[in-house]
């Protein structure tokens, strides 16, 4: 009786049963001869054979091969559409020791994820990219791809893929060699079992590299579709194997693995102890000293800040956050950003609360400060009853009264003009907003507009800006005890 | 293919039916053509691979092919036995 030992089982690097899966965890969610299981199998073994499932950090996409980690028995994190180049760079470069290895597909990396693969190969990040081809859209339902070929079927091409509409199939390999930077790029196929080999091999070669340290390696791998292609296994592969290659030729499109050197290693972060003096906060980071009055006064100051892009909408909101951390609160400060920045409107959320804060969005305002009468309109409605309004005009239009929340009327643009710089506007606004509310200390105010206007020219005004504005408020009666 | 039964293979395979999708890549690589798809449904309703005759090399090429990671195991008869069986 002849004794037989294991020449080929499941590599060490799948899990054993897929617990991740919610049913038949014995087996992937790929569809009947789909090349995700073949090529999960040439990195599993890869992995295997350079024996470093410890440190692999696989990073998947969104497709099919979306659910990788349910199988890959290394780190995992799946990243948002077309973004894993992106997300690999930021792990290589945080753990210079970890594998990271960027599974992606044609839809992923070729249409949305285009710009991060790009850069992250013309800047050489020292990751792996195993790039799967198949030249359609297959987890969304067969939807042209880049890479779709000239002529193929797919449901939005279905007269053909015609280069007068789609433009060309989009040959990654072919793009990435042009840049300086990649060490290794190689297209290969699934379309039978010399090519899997050849497969097996580059996938070897681009893991290979990152462990001696080398820079950008991708493998293109052209891999057979056949639920979305609408073809049987066998005959899906003969299409990879006779008719992708035409567009998509085999072979080598760079290797410099012998004469590159390794990619040279980040520097260590700055120690914890200098990280105040690099963000010029060396005075220290904001103190808690209100922890006592935290106990006793209950804040919850909810303000919207609104008006043109220019009049110092978000930096108004930033002191005044600003001020509460120094104060010892819990603050959020969101702006709105987007084409506002280009003179249209803009707005800002900052909450300042004794208690941890929710949600950093204002949509309850307990006090708007509308620089312009479009920000009135927009958000006057919104505000709390008994909350405050203050508004940047002489007097509030028609339409605009509100019995059930205070109101502070005045021209700030006009009064920062008087003290030189009509810019300063948002200050005298925000000094007479802490001299109705009394909410926070004049130190605390103070500290954070040090810590925020470099310019000593702009300090000085920006100071007598809040003390305008703090005169107006109880010149109008509203003066907190 | 001619060979001869009365040496014992060279090779063996280990086939998960249950784990096998009937996708038939392996069937088609395999280069003694020992594999084929059963008559038989599995439980999730695939025809799974079968080794229906005599004759595996153990080369491995139906476990490359094969997209399922633990579908196939494939085994070599042990060197010493293979040395003296084909001697």
């Amino acid at each position: 009786m002849a004794s037989y030992t294991v020449a080929y089982e499941k590599s060490k690097s799948f899990f054993e049963a897929y617990e991740r899966k919610a049913e038949l965890q014995h087996q992937t969610h790929y569809c009947p001869g789909c090349g995700h299981g073949i090529v999960h199998k040439l990195i599993a073994n890869a992995i295997d054979e350079l024996g470093i499932q410890d440190r692999t950090i696989l990073i998947t996409p969104v497709g099919c091969s979306v659910f990788a980690y349910y199988y890959f028995d290394t780190g995992n994190i799946q990243s948002a559409h077309g973004r894993a180049a992106a997300v690999a760079t930021a792990v290589k470069r945080a753990r210079p020791d970890s594998i990271v290895l960027s599974y992606q597909g044609d839809g992923d990396l070729a249409a949305i994820g285009s710009a991060e693969i790009l850069h992250a190969a013309n800047r050489g990040e020292g990751i792996t990219v195993i790039f799967i081809n198949n030249a359609i859209y297959g987890m969304t339902g067969g939807q042209v791809a880049p890479t779709t070929l000239l002529g193929q079927k797919t449901t939005t091409t279905p007269f053909g893929r015609s280069e007068w509409n789609e433009g060309y199939p989009l040959k990654v390999a072919e793009l990435l060699a042009s840049l300086e930077a990649p060490v290794y790029i190689e297209r290969v196929g699934l379309g039978n079992n010399k090519q899997i080999m050849q497969a097996g091999r580059a996938v070897r070669r681009a893991i290979e590299n990152q462990v001696r340290g080398l820079g950008f390696s991708l493998v293109e791998v052209l891999s057979p579709c056949p639920t979305i292609w609408k073809l049987d296994p066998v005959d899906a592969q003969r299409r990879v194997r006779e008719e992708m290659p035409k567009t998509f030729p085999l072979g080598v499109f760079r290797d410099r693995t012998k004469e590159a050197a390794a990619r040279p290693r980040p520097p260590a972060p700055p120690p914890i102890a200098e990280i105040p003096r690099i963000l010029s906060v060396a005075n220290g980071l904001p103190r808690t000293k209100a922890e006592s009055q935290r106990s006793t006064i209950q804040v919850d100051l909810r303000v919207k800040i609104a008006g043109f892009g220019g009049q110092g909408v978000l930096m108004l909101g930033e002191v005044l956050a600003e001020a509460g951390l120094d104060a010892g609160l819990e603050v959020s400060w969101l702006p709105s950003y987007g084409p506002e920045m280009r003179s249209g409107t803009s707005n800002c959320h900052v909450r300042l609360a004794s208690r941890p804060i929710d949600s950093p969005l204002v949509s309850r305002p307990n006090a708007l400060l509308a620089l312009n009468e479009p920000s009135l309109d927009k958000f006057l409605t919104s505000v709390e009853a008994g909350g405050w309004v203050l508004y940047n005009g002489a007097a509030l239009p028609d339409g605009c009264a509100r019995a059930d929340v205070h109101t502070i009327s005045e021209n700030f643009t006009q009064l920062a003009d008087e003290l030189g710089d009509s810019r300063a506007g948002n200050m005298v606004m925000l000094g007479a907003l802490l001299e109705a509310t009394g909410m926070l200390s004049g130190d605390s105010i103070r500290t954070a507009l040090e810590r925020l206007v470099k310019s000593q020219r702009w300090l000085e005004i920006d100071r007598q800006a809040l003390g305008r504005g703090r005169e107006v408020a109880r010149r109008g009666g509203f003066h907190a005890s | 293919m001619s060979h001869d039964r009365s040496k014992p293979d060279r090779g063996r395979v280990e086939l998960n039916s249950e784990e096998c999708k009937g996708c038939g890549l392996c069937v088609e690589a395999c280069p003694p053509k020992v594999l084929r798809l059963a008559g038989h449904l599995n439980r999730y309703g695939y025809h799974p691979v079968t080794c229906f005759t005599h004759g595996c090399t153990g080369c491995g090429i139906c476990f490359f092919v094969c997209p399922e990671p633990g579908a196939i195991i494939v085994l070599r008869a042990t060197a010493l036995e293979a040395e003296t069986l084909y001697a």
